[in-house]
């Protein structure tokens, strides 16, 4: 596939996940952000969000395995994750989250076990989408191109 | 021819026959002419309804004469001719004999009627004239009347009313003696005031209660009375007896009897004695026509006397308004004179005060920065202090003439409330902190962020009224309270002239500072916003001031449309400092936003804030690192930090901002805020305090400002959103988000 092409589809793709309302502004406002003086700035901060998210769902299964669930720690996780997906873009993520939260309000053990299997499932979703993305884009910058905004 | 008649016809007698033969002429000539008069006269006169009798009466008439005349030649032998003339005069007399009987009977009755009528008709010509006779007597009775009224009525002093009255009744009526008694000023008695003849009446009183004069007053008639009475004994007793008295009484009508809405009462009538006396020995009696005479006067008197009496009035007044008028006059131009003189003097010592007061302090700070012995610069220090004190006082005092004359006039502008109390924190803070005081600021959470007011006096005046809280307080704390005071609450009892009118452009402050200081006593609360009364007590004798500090914060307040008052329940208990001021509300955030973002240079460049100094805390990894790239894309020097532990030791005096995000709400942001501020609080360059949080309800926002904080920001946040609110936030020092 030549430049161009390679080019067109990362276009069309980064169109789709934001009709797909997988990504919102947030991240190409990220995405703004990313210059010559830092050019990995958007790929560092998806990591770093990545690695966060496994972290919180790991801590997340193992709050509500409790037999007693202590609540507000299951929702200060979901807070973080809210605040974190919320910082990268990540629509549905923190559409997902807020669902979350509001189960865990209720103390809602099924609901949270719901939510929890959402989230997990959004999450990724959305990270598949998004390595794809980079992906495309390494092979781009790897073409000898650049990046379109 | 011998006939058997019992007298025999005798010779016929030549005496008798003459004397017959002259009556029989005489008779025919008298019957000839009195037809002829008869007509004659008729003739002479216009009306005689009889013609026709006339004619028969002329006609029988006539006839008997000519049968008289025809008689004349029966005396002697005579032809047959003469016998059947005769005979045809005899017969036509005997007819219309007959007829004129026959009329007559008609007829008399007739003219018997007329001779009735004749007398009728001269009855009531008698009675006619009779009449005429009375009418003509009223009529001069009226005419007198009118005269005297016109008399009385031309003039308007009472005393002429009352002589002119008296004189034209006496020539009228031709009067002996006519006085006119009115009653003395306790009503009791009546006083002989004017008299006709007696030129100097001898002050002479009779008690109101006769049975006489309680006669006379109880009709409007004019009344007969004994000369006996002690009111018609004005003439020393002659030896002729004494014309008749006639006794009126004259309503006098007061003022005071004319109520505004009713009409006189007339059982509060007072009424005045008019005693007429006919001459004596006249034998002249009072008439009807000349009593009514006199009624009819007495009604006039008594309204040409009221008329006297409310022109009276109306001229006294309108000489006491004119004179009022005038010393207003007089009293406004020296007032105006007074201002005018006291504004150029003023002005003058305005000028010529400050220019020394400035040369005295420019050159003492200049002389404190040389090299100076101890000594010296405590010297120095002192002069310092003192001038800077009188330089307040010169200010305070030309601030307040001011304001008393209504010059000074308020400069309106649109600011930040929440700032202007945080100013006053700021500035009181040192001084509270020496003295060891906590002081705390609480404002409402429905307080608007901005107003239209004074900024700059309302500064003043909070400014002033902590400072007095600060001063008068020893120990313990200041609390400041800013709330929008409802309408209910804003009539205060204290206050009953303050009338606030609540609308939809304005709102009322009401700020408390409740101190627990030394207190104000009960009786000294109202002079503490008089000018120059200060509590003479010895602990606040050294605190300095004018004592005119309250009194311009009352006069700023004013101003404001408000109200202050001061509310202590006695020495030692401390005292609470309350006022309410109006302030606008600004038409829309946006629309004072929006000015503010369009100073602002479309800045693309990096390097939009150039090493400035922020720290940024958040405990979310990502949300840390996507600020913290947004920080320094705008060319800020960015320190992180995960933990408020962290942030609390990493913070200095060299950070700006300190952006926080308060993902946890409540109680730690709080505690962090609080710490900053207090290591923060001896120097002046606190770093700002900025939350950063994805709530986008008013109690995060509440919560913030409450704490303390100097700004909210919304997440997620643009690059262009963060330099502008950096911008904005620099500029202002305070930036709450429109929510």
């Amino acid at each position: 596939m030549d430049l161009f092409q390679l080019q067109r589809r990362l276009v069309d793709y980064r169109a789709s996940l934001y009709h797909e309302d997988f990504l919102d502004e947030q991240f190409s406002q990220l995405q703004d952000l990313q210059d010559e003086n830092n050019p990995d700035f958007v790929v560092e901060v998806v990591t770093l969000f990545f690695e966060d998210s496994e972290r919180l769902l790991n801590e997340l299964a193992k709050a509500l395995e409790q037999p007693i669930i202590d609540f507000k720690r299951v929702d200060a996780h979901v807070h973080q994750f809210k605040g974190s997906s919320s910082s990268i873009g990540a629509q549905r993520v923190q559409k997902a989250c807020i669902a979350f939260r509001n189960y865990c309000e209720e103390q809602n053990v099924e609901g949270c076990l719901k939510c929890l299997q959402q989230l997990r499932h959004e999450y990724s979703l959305v990270k598949t989408k998004l390595e794809s993305m980079f992906q495309l884009e390494q092979q781009i910058l790897s073409a000898g191109g650049s990046i379109p905004m | 021819m011998a006939c058997n008649c019992i007298e025999p016809q005798g010779p016929p007698d030549d005496l008798l026959m003459k004397y017959q033969y002259i009556s029989d002429f005489f008779i025919a000539l008298a019957y000839f002419s009195i037809p002829l008069e008869l007509i004659y006269f008729v003739k002479k006169s216009a009306v005689f309804p009889y013609r026709w009798v006339l004619v028969q009466f002329g006609a029988f008439i006539v006839l008997c004469g000519a049968t008289h005349l025809i008689n004349l030649w029966t005396f002697t032998p005579h032809t047959r001719t003469v016998a059947s003339v005769m005979t045809t005069a005899k017969v036509l007399t005997a007819l219309v004999s007959c007829v004129t009987a026959l009329m007559l009977v008609h007829i008399i009755p007739d003219l018997l009627s007329v001779k009735t009528r004749e007398l009728f008709l001269k009855n009531k010509a008698a009675e006619l004239d009779r009449e005429m006779g009375l009418i003509r007597t009223q009529e001069e009775t009226g005419r007198h009347v009118r005269m005297l009224t016109h008399e009385i009525r031309s003039t308007l002093d009472r005393h002429t009313i009352l002589r002119t009255t008296l004189v034209e009744l006496g020539r009228t009526l031709s009067l002996e003696e006519c006085a006119l008694w009115m009653p003395t000023r306790t009503g009791l008695e009546l006083q002989l005031s004017y008299t006709l003849r007696q030129q100097n009446p001898v002050v002479y009183t009779v008690p109101i209660h006769h049975p006489v004069i309680n006669q006379v007053f109880s009709t409007n008639h004019a009344i007969n009375i004994s000369p006996n009475c002690p009111v018609a004994r004005l003439r020393p007793a002659g030896k002729y007896l004494p014309g008749e008295v006639v006794a009126v009484r004259v309503p006098l009508l007061h003022l005071s009897n004319f109520h505004i809405n009713d009409w006189p009462e007339l059982s509060t009538k007072r009424y005045a004695l008019m005693v007429l006396m006919l001459p004596s020995d006249s034998a002249r009696q009072w008439h009807i026509h000349e009593l009514e005479l006199v009624e009819a006067v007495a009604d006039q008197v008594a309204v040409a006397l009221s008329h006297a009496a409310i022109l009276e009035e109306s001229m006294r007044a309108r000489n006491l308004l004119m004179e009022q008028n005038v010393a207003l006059d007089l009293a406004r131009r020296e007032a105006e004179t007074a201002i005018h003189a006291r504004n150029d003097f003023l002005a003058v010592m305005n000028h010529e005060m400050r220019t020394p007061m400035h040369a005295i302090i420019a050159l003492s700070s200049l002389l404190q920065e040389t090299e100076l012995t101890p000594e010296q610069r405590l010297m120095v220090e002192t002069i310092l202090k003192s001038s800077n004190l009188l330089a307040t006082l010169i200010n305070d005092v030309l601030d307040l003439s001011r304001l008393e004359d209504g010059s000074l006039q308020l400069d309106l502008g649109t600011f930040n409330l929440y700032a202007v109390f945080k100013e006053v924190l700021k500035l009181i803070k040192p001084i509270a902190s020496v003295k060891k005081l906590h002081v705390s600021l609480s404002l409402a959470p429905d307080l608007p962020e901005y107003a239209i007011g004074d900024e700059k006096r309302l500064m003043q005046t909070i400014l002033n009224v902590v400072g007095n809280a600060v001063k008068f307080s020893k120990e313990g704390s200041i609390a400041i309270t800013a709330f929008v005071a409802k309408p209910e609450t804003l009539r205060d009892s204290r206050a009953p002239e303050f009338l606030p009118v609540p609308s939809d452009n304005h709102f009322y402050l009401r700020v408390q500072v409740k101190d627990s200081g030394c207190g104000v006593s009960p009786q000294d609360i109202p002079n503490l916003f008089t000018k120059f009364a200060q509590n003479q007590s010895t602990a606040t004798r050294n605190s300095g001031g004018s004592g005119l500090g309250l009194a311009i914060c009352k006069r700023f307040v004013s101003l404001m449309e408000g109200h202050i008052w001061i509310e202590s329940e006695g020495l030692g208990k401390g005292c609470t400092a309350i006022f309410i001021v109006k302030l606008g509300i600004p038409e829309r955030m946006n629309e004072y936003k929006l000015p503010c973002m369009l100073k602002m240079p479309i800045n693309h460049g990096h390097t939009a804030f150039p090493g400035l100094k922020v720290l940024v805390m958040d405990e979310n990894g990502v949300s840390r690192t996507v600020t913290k790239e947004l920080l320094m894309h705008l060319g800020c020097d960015v320190t992180t930090v995960g933990s408020s532990d962290e942030c609390l030791r990493s913070v200095s005096h060299k950070h700006k901002v300190v952006f926080m995000d308060i993902c946890v709400p409540g109680t730690d942001s709080h505690r962090i805020t609080d710490r900053i501020h207090e290591k923060f609080a001896k120097c002046n360059e606190r770093p700002l305090i900025v939350a950063l949080t994805g709530n986008t309800d008013k109690l995060t926002k509440e919560n913030c400002m409450r704490i303390g904080m100097d700004g909210l920001i919304l997440k997620p946040v643009s690059l262009d959103k963060m330099r502008s609110v950096l911008s904005d936030l620099l500029e202002h020092r305070v930036l709450f988000e429109g929510i």
